[in-house]
């Protein structure tokens, strides 16, 4: 333990310890008063960690023996994580603010997730794999039932931790059996005792229960029955806080174990992540269609793009990663912008969630309808929308690594699926006038829907450049 | 200019961003200024685009006004056109200011109207002018997005299902042909369509899943685009959206979808079937040719029972695309000069006649056929233009619908004698159910009531229907304005199909070693 090794964990100690410095500094001060106050620094002190890895980083380094890894593929994704994170505490103040839900707790509790992620995302042994992990999870068990007071989202939250309890228990035993067979918890261990073709039986079994795990985390089908009723239970800044950190922080972790432990073996996984990826993807579109209920439908909608991120691991290639990250750095922009769009959805004060309610929205307000009907294309993957360019790398993946049929899959599911995007477009343009929504939306919600917006747009030009750190990334984590 | 075709291409954008971001209210100020900045906008375009025209060399078979810029993932923005675009090119900068005209007494949310049709220009025009596949793609399927607002937004009572219609179905073809575009990129390695032009695909016999296909690889990537384009044409057994979105689609929507969105199928036909798969194209154009001609006579008949005068008109839009992709697949001279003359010729005609549609559905707001009658003795000037379009629509001589009908037939007897005579007798219908809609709507007594007071065409209308007037008699009379420009790239087109399929050993070499085949082309 040198200070080398420190330095290189720097951005998550000192998130850590902000963490700390600023439950006793609630504790002792004003408690719930200074939450505002609490969201807006955790959110700045988010990016600014961002800025510092982006800036800062560089190569591959090892901390610990090579328990902790920081190679770009880690820092592409605690950027995306940190930046989205950011982005959720800044968009959900005002709404929980209003509802009596800020408290000071709240923005903590996510500051420790995202160490979690952090370093959940450099993990470089089981264990340290298992820290991250659970360090993420039980923060979000506990912001899951943020509200006490509701039925549904003390559901919410003891579902989401009954069932996660039980995927940690199947990615500890994968854990354990791949301990068992390989002799090492370390992945550069690992990744020596599982070539192609002669696996020890019982490390192929450990693959498969660390797969289940991870895909339980992911919301891959059959793992995914959680998704809707959490979605649907948590308060929406949380729900969105769900559907975009957590994911590019679990997806990330799968890659990496893949790639990591199991590199020498992609035949074996990729069949299996093959499977997911379809299941995901027309499950997803497929029960979407009948949800009524917008947070519902995004449960549905984050399936079915896990499917497609799936689609990327699946290949088992370097452009494969490459195409994941591009996928989820794009799922996670529409993601916050569209949950921006749904925080402002209120109707008299009162949160509203039925898609009807958006009955002729673009009347009223013409700018956040044609935002959000930009986000929609584009999460149905309609050209020239970013959108489609995270399908068109993860497609190309999947041919590239002689898949087709999965491509296949993947576009008969995206039609499927452009069916309940349009519908909520035909609610918003061409419905019947109904009972209005409210039209303010706070400064910071509207920023962050426009912005999504425009980046959707705009993005045909060149993906802000996002192409080449995504490509680096997945250098470093395939070799 | 070096950059001649991006202007072209991306002006009218230019228009909606200002429109977008400059104009505000919704007075009648407001509504008019954003129709003359559309009007604006589409007319700078078709004044550029004559620079195009007058600049390009026929003789030349490659692709001129080339522009390549570097892009994502090893893509390019590459725009050109050779003698086969060059005339869609014209043909949409020609009549979107007309479509803009159209619409001058639209009171609904104009500024979004306008909008949706300046954006729609953009994707149509880059269609044509995309010289990479994922461009192409691009463009091909971004037009949804302005058309499916355009027919759910301003269109009909069953304005819903049929924009959703639409939406789908187009879209369910089109992603098939991404999966197919992306198996081209990884076997030739770019997406650059010059390049992809002289690559030879794998048309080795291989099995998948224990069927036998011949042809190989070049056959299920056939299958993929034929799925978008015959979609998009539209073709026999998939026509069905045409009909309900036409229906529904407000007159300026039909006539952009008529004339020129229609038109995306069969340049796609030309720009990839043929020329990239010419195998696969070889062994299956008998299944295109029947499906063509019945698709003639099928619609024609179809179209003879209609009560509806767009619904009619749409019938008689997929009969006449039948002897577009016929002409193609005949795969000579004729058939393919033929297609497209069919194709330009059309964009004229059946935008003409939902024009004519539109006229008296503003005045009276019904499109039913019993609706009217006697219309000739209150609207004269109205009766005649309706008359001279019905002819071109039937394929009279001296019109360019005979010039397109004539050659296209001329090309279908060649490569296939029962096609053509099948083919043929949907000159007949088409004057059966042309001629039948003119007596209903025009000839007669004026005896309805509510016609008492109908007035003939105002000055804009008449404006609107004289270029259109102009185009189909010049075309009739002096068809070689058009085969002279898209003979050279016609020419060099056939010769290369030809040598390849002349080049193709059956594949029959390979049936022995199946399963290496089955790896090589996955």
């Amino acid at each position: 333990m040198t200070s080398a090794d420190f330095s290189i964990l720097l951005p998550e100690i000192i998130l850590a310890i902000f963490a700390m410095a600023a439950l006793l500094f609630a504790v002792y001060t004003g408690k719930d008063k200074t939450a505002p106050m609490m969201v807006w620094g955790t959110a700045g002190i988010f990016l600014i960690l961002a800025l510092y890895i982006g800036l800062n980083g560089e190569g591959a380094n090892e901390a610990f023996g090579g328990l902790f890894r920081d190679d770009a593929f880690a820092r592409f994704s605690k950027i995306v994580i940190l930046i989205s994170a950011a982005a959720v505490l800044v968009m959900s103040q005002d709404y929980m603010q209003k509802r009596d839900l800020l408290r000071f707790e709240y923005p903590l509790l996510v500051a420790l997730a995202v160490v979690g992620m952090c370093v959940m995302v450099s993990a470089g042994d089981l264990i340290v794999l298992y820290m991250g992990l659970e360090l993420q999870s039980l923060a979000l068990y506990v912001v899951a039932s943020l509200r006490r007071d509701s039925v549904k989202s003390t559901e919410a939250g003891l579902k989401y931790f009954v069932l996660g309890a039980l995927s940690s228990g199947m990615l500890l035993y994968g854990a354990s059996l791949t301990y068992g067979f390989s002799g090492t918890t370390e992945f550069a261990g690992i990744i020596e005792a599982a070539s192609e073709g002669d696996m020890p039986l019982g490390l192929l079994f450990g693959l498969v229960f660390l797969i289940s795990g991870l895909a339980f985390k992911v919301s891959a089908v059959p793992f995914h029955m959680w998704t809707p009723d959490v979605y649907e239970g948590a308060p929406t800044p949380i729900t969105a806080f769900f559907a975009t950190a957590p994911k590019m922080a679990a997806m990330a972790l799968f890659a990496r174990l893949m790639h990591d432990a199991f590199g020498a073996a992609p035949g074996d996984w990729g069949q299996i992540v093959a499977l997911l990826a379809v299941a995901s993807m027309f499950l997803g579109s497929v029960a979407a269609i009948g949800q009524r209920d917008i947070k519902r439908l995004m449960a549905y909608s984050s399936i079915t793009h896990m499917g497609f991120a799936l689609i990327g691991l699946a290949s088992g290639t370097e452009f494969g990663v490459q195409a994941m990250l591009v996928y989820m750095a794009i799922y996670i922009t529409m993601n916050v912008g569209t949950f921006a769009f749904i925080l402002s959805m209120q109707r008299d004060g009162r949160v509203v969630t039925d898609i009807t309610a958006l009955n002729m929205y673009s009347k009223r307000e013409p700018l956040k309808a044609l935002a959000m009907l930009i986000l929609l294309f584009s999460m149905a993957g309609v050209p020239p929308l970013v959108g489609f360019f995270g399908k068109f790398y993860v497609l190309r993946a999947a041919v590239d690594a002689n898949m087709a049929w999965l491509a296949v899959a993947g576009v008969i599911a995206s039609v499927i699926g452009a069916f309940y995007y349009l519908r909520i477009v035909y609610y918003m343009y061409f419905g019947e006038e109904g009972e209005a929504l409210d039209g303010a939306m706070p400064a910071p919600q509207w920023a962050l829907l426009m912005v999504a917006a425009a980046v959707m747009l705009l993005g045909v030009v060149n993906l802000f450049g996002i192409e080449g750190p995504a490509a680096a990334a997945a250098a470093a984590l395939v070799h | 200019m070096d950059n001649l075709l991006s202007m072209i291409t991306f002006i009218p954008l230019l228009g909606a961003a200002i429109l977008a971001l400059f104009l505000r209210g919704e007075d009648e100020a407001a509504q008019k200024n954003a129709k003359w900045l559309a009007l604006i906008a589409t007319s700078i375009t078709f004044l550029i685009s004559i620079f195009l025209i007058a600049q390009f060399d026929p003789s030349d078979t490659g692709f001129q006004f080339v522009e390549e810029h570097a892009w994502l993932v090893g893509l390019t923005y590459k725009v050109g056109v050779d003698g086969i675009s060059v005339l869609f090119v014209m043909l949409t900068t020609f009549l979107m200011p007309l479509t803009i005209l159209a619409c001058w007494g639209v009171t609904h949310r104009v500024k979004e109207y306008m909008i949706a049709f300046l954006v729609l220009e953009t994707l149509m025009l880059g269609v044509f002018v995309a010289l990479d596949l994922i461009l192409f793609y691009l463009f091909f399927e971004g037009g949804l997005i302005p058309m499916f607002l355009i027919i759910g937004i301003w269109g009909g009572k069953e304005r819903i299902y049929a924009s959703f219609k639409f939406f789908l179905y187009t879209f369910f073809g089109s992603v098939l042909m991404l999966v197919a575009m992306i198996a081209m990129y990884v076997d030739a390695g770019t997406t650059d369509i010059p390049t992809l032009l002289a690559h030879n695909f794998g048309s080795d016999t291989f099995s998948l899943l224990g069927i036998q296909i011949v042809g190989g690889m070049q056959t299920l990537l056939w299958v993929a685009f034929f799925a978008s384009f015959a979609v998009k044409m539209p073709m026999w057994p998939v026509h069905t959206w045409l009909p309900d979105a036409h229906v529904q689609a407000p007159t300026a929507g039909s006539v952009v979808l008529a004339a020129i969105l229609l038109k995306m199928g069969g340049y796609g036909f030309l720009r990839f079937s043929l020329p990239m798969f010419p195998v696969a194209s070889d062994l299956l154009a008998p299944l295109v040719l029947w499906l063509s001609a019945i698709a003639i006579v099928y619609t024609s008949l179809v179209a003879l029972a209609q009560q509806d005068m767009k619904k009619l008109i749409a019938y008689s839009s997929v009969a006449h695309m039948g002897y577009v992709t016929a002409g193609i697949f005949a795969a000579n001279q004729q058939g393919i000069d033929g297609a497209i003359f069919q194709m330009i010729s059309h964009g004229f005609v059946s935008g003409a006649l939902f024009l004519c549609v539109g006229v008296i559905y503003d005045r009276m707001h019904t499109r039913d056929i019993d609706a009217y009658g006697g219309l000739v003795t209150r609207m004269p000037a109205y009766a005649l233009i309706f008359m001279l379009f019905t002819m071109a629509n039937v394929g009279l001589p001296g019109t360019s619908g005979f010039v397109g009908e004539f050659l296209t037939l001329m090309g279908m007897f060649q490569a296939n004698t029962w096609v053509a005579v099948v083919a043929c007798t949907g000159v007949i219908l088409s004057a059966g159910y042309a001629l039948w809609l003119y007596r209903r709507v025009v000839m007669g007594d004026l005896i309805k009531e509510s016609l008492r007071s109908i007035t003939d065409m105002t000055r804009r209308e008449k404006v609107i229907f004289a270029p259109l007037v102009a185009m189909t008699l010049l075309l009739g009379v002096y068809p070689s304005l058009v085969t002279d420009i898209i003979g050279p790239s016609v020419e060099a087109l056939i010769s290369d199909n030809r040598d390849a399929v002349a080049a193709w050993d059956g594949g029959t070499t390979a049936v022995a070693d199946n399963t290496a085949n089955v790896e090589a082309g996955h």
